[in-house]
């Protein structure tokens, strides 16, 4: 008999730091515990996607979607779910359960959201090759060993007009082309998963929830250019990630599907795994190629490029791991579907991580075209706590700040870029009226001169200099040249530095100042922070009028700094105050005020 | 493991893609939906269910989705809830193994109502 229901545990890092995988071991103890183990089946997959109300519990066939599920609620979900039938309507997205032959619609989240990337995330159990294998897994590999010429492979990819989801956007078909082209006869192939942005995880979650789908297209590259090695350089601290790719690795080698005569074709491919240190810089692919050759990870002047000259010398691929995942799909349903989908400038789909002062935080893959409007408001739900939106962080520290004015340009690697951001890999930070926006950009910078790999001078004096004169600002000790030494440093930054961490570091500066002037005039000239976020330009203040002297913040006060008598006003001395912020989420009554 | 020829890996996707349909509900447009109270029980619900689900699964129908309810039936029990496109909502009565197998080869297969089995609802049931 077969089983009746089958019970979808997301098991994505995010859901599994929330003990996702203890609910996933509960369910399956109680089901046997009640009786009904033959009658369920408990799935672990990959990520839902809806990050912000995980652990994410998906019952089929009602289609019942739990979330913020705790590993006691295990035996409730099986008692009345399994046995009896009825949805545990508490742990309900909606919170009410569906009536009976009505259609399913999707939740707001996901109806403008397209999976081509993400297509077996949430729906497969990626430690089961037979499972990626049912999802027409494979079956892009079978036709370019026997049907397929590699010439062919290139033109559907150009058709498709596949570019590159690292970032810069380069057109896939033509990597691959020149690599083909490049003498030798010893090639490589590689996956950079050295996913770095600040609050960018597309490409974790997609090898957690479908480490096959990147395989896959590796293999099927390595057949096209005529490469017999693929590397995937993934940073260290992803653990779940890389034994994901160990597990998948391990089954594809012994179905036949890596190793010595694939599929009986005659071709023999093998893949390993490097580990990365976790260096931001080592997603730049030249310093990418040195780490994997043991060397310091450090960029190198191009050209040459990889595709001529790569790794150990030798011609190599070296694509994102979005861009992998979508090759098989590509390959399975040709280029001219894929080219049907998203913008004339770019073709279908981005994976996003949306991150930051948002409703719903989580993985969203939507087609190129969408509006951020789209994408904050109607997959993302909105500010939360009810605040003003300020601007979205896009390309992470390499990219820079939309406004308001500018949320319904369509996404793609042109548009943004006209608005002085970038694509990037895909980090999407959310930004309200709290953030200060010279704090943000200082955070940027920050990040990268902690990232910069020190070899080149503009980079490296230049991105410290930046830093300097931001924090000299966010102090209050901002001076009027100020603003144009940022904009003469970061124009020798952009012409002199290596690579492009060095070239994009000043990025998240400009665009700020392009679109907050104003900010940066009332740090400098005023000495006042309008979002009264630094610390050094705000005081403390509580309203008399609204202080209705409960003493409430006084006990809370971790410095002594707020004194006077009960039911009277009180005040906040100072020269004591550490601006902790205690005080203001304490009161009751909003008397105490940001000056 | 051995290592797969062409047509082993085509053997697997056909053998696993029958697994992995199960859970794709999308599309799906017969509803059938058994109560499940602990009454229904009693009156032997859950074989209804097996029977029901065994029957779908030996005629290979994809198109069907077999929920329980656990609310309050109608007399007399076990009852089956079946909606159709074309047939819309019909409610069967003592629905016992034999009957289940019935339903699934008479009426989702073949798209005709067992009218011996059927019962009417009451006004609020």
């Amino acid at each position: 008999m077969g089983f009746k229901n089958y019970i979808l545990v997301c098991g994505g890092t995010g859901c599994e730091s929330s003990r996702s995988d203890q609910i996933y071991h509960s369910l399956i103890d109680e089901a046997q515990a009640q009786g009904v183990a033959d009658q369920v089946q408990v799935i672990k997959t990959g990520c839902f996607g809806f990050c912000e109300q995980g652990p994410i519990v998906k019952i089929l066939p009602e289609d019942s979607f739990y979330v913020q599920v705790k590993p006691e609620d295990a035996r409730e979900l099986i008692a009345e779910h399994v046995i009896k039938g009825r949805e545990v309507t508490r742990l309900l997205y909606n919170k009410a359960p569906r009536k009976a032959y009505e259609e399913v619609e999707d939740i707001k989240f996901y109806q403008k959201q397209l999976r081509i990337v993400l297509r077996n995330c949430g729906s497969i159990d990626p430690e089961n090759i037979d499972e990626y294998i049912a999802a027409d897994g494979y079956k892009a590999l079978e036709k370019v060993l026997f049907e397929m010429t590699p010439d062919d492979v290139i033109n559907e990819l150009k058709t498709a007009g596949l570019r590159g989801r690292g970032g810069a956007g380069f057109p896939t078909w033509m990597k691959w082309n020149f690599t083909k082209q490049a003498e030798g006869d010893e090639k490589y192939v590689v996956c950079n998963a050295d996913e770095g942005d600040p609050g960018a995880y597309m490409d974790r979650s997609t090898l957690e929830g479908d480490p096959h789908s990147v395989l896959e297209a590796m293999t099927i590259c390595g057949h096209t250019i005529g490469a017999h090695h693929g590397y995937i350089y993934i940073r260290a601290e992803y653990p779940l990630a890389i034994h994901r790719l160990e597990v998948a690795m391990k089954q594809a080698r012994e179905y036949g599907l890596l190793g010595k005569d694939i599929l009986g074709s005659g071709f023999d491919y093998d893949i390993e795994i490097r580990l990365g240190a976790g260096a931001f810089v080592c997603g730049e692919e030249t310093a990418l190629l040195q780490s994997i050759e043991g060397h310091r990870g450090m960029p190198q002047p191009r050209p040459p490029f990889p595709a001529v000259k790569g790794l150990w010398g030798k011609p190599t691929v070296i694509n994102n791991v979005e861009t992998w995942a979508n090759v098989a799909q590509i390959i399975n349903k040709g280029g001219a579907w894929f080219a049907s989908i998203g913008t004339a400038d770019s073709h279908g789909t981005k994976v996003f991580a949306l991150t930051g002062k948002i409703c719903n935080s989580g993985l969203v893959e939507v087609p190129m075209g969408t509006t951020l409007r789209e994408i904050v408001y109607d997959i993302g739900g909105g500010i939360a706590h009810g605040k003003r939106f300020k601007a979205v962080q896009t390309g992470g520290p390499s990219g820079g700040v939309i406004t308001e004015e500018n949320l319904d340009t369509p996404i793609d690697f042109g548009g943004l870029q006209k608005i002085g951001s970038m694509m990037g890999s895909g980090g999407m930070i959310v930004m309200d009226e709290d953030d200060c926006i010279v704090d943000v950009a200082k955070f940027y910078l920050n990040f990268t001169v902690d990232e910069s790999c020190g070899k080149c001078a503009p980079c490296r004096i230049g991105g410290k200099s930046l830093c300097n004169i931001l924090e000299k600002i966010t102090q209050g000790k901002g001076e009027p040249g100020d603003i144009d030494q940022i904009q003469q440093i970061a124009h020798a930054m952009r012409v002199g530095s290596l690579c492009a961490l060095g070239q994009t570091a000043p990025n998240p500066v400009l665009s700020s100042l392009r679109y907050f002037p104003k900010e940066y005039e009332a740090h400098i000239q005023d000495k006042k922070c309008p979002s009264g976020k630094c610390k050094k330009l705000i005081s403390y203040e509580i309203n008399p009028s609204k202080c209705i002297g409960c003493t409430a913040c006084s006990r809370k006060c971790p410095v002594g700094a707020i004194s006077g008598e009960v039911k009277k006003p009180h005040k906040i001395n100072g020269n004591v105050c550490i601006k902790c912020g205690v005080c203001k989420e304490t009161c009751k009554f909003g008397a105490i005020e940001i000056h | 493991m051995a290592k797969l020829s062409l047509s082993d890996l085509r053997e697997i996707r056909v053998r696993e893609e029958r697994n992995l349909k199960k859970r794709d509900i999308h599309g799906r447009s017969v509803h059938v939906v058994v109560a499940m109270g602990t009454s229904g029980i009693n009156a032997g619900a859950k074989l209804t269910l097996n029977a029901l689900a065994d029957e779908v699964e030996k005629k290979g129908l994809e198109n069907v989705i077999i929920t329980q309810t656990g609310s309050a039936a109608p007399n007399p029990e076990p009852v089956v809830e079946v909606y159709t496109p074309n047939e819309g909502l019909v409610v069967y009565g003592s629905v016992d193994k034999d009957t289940a197998v019935r339903i699934v080869d008479e009426h989702l297969a073949g798209g005709k109502v067992l009218e011996d089995k059927r019962i009417e609802l009451k006004e609020g049931e």
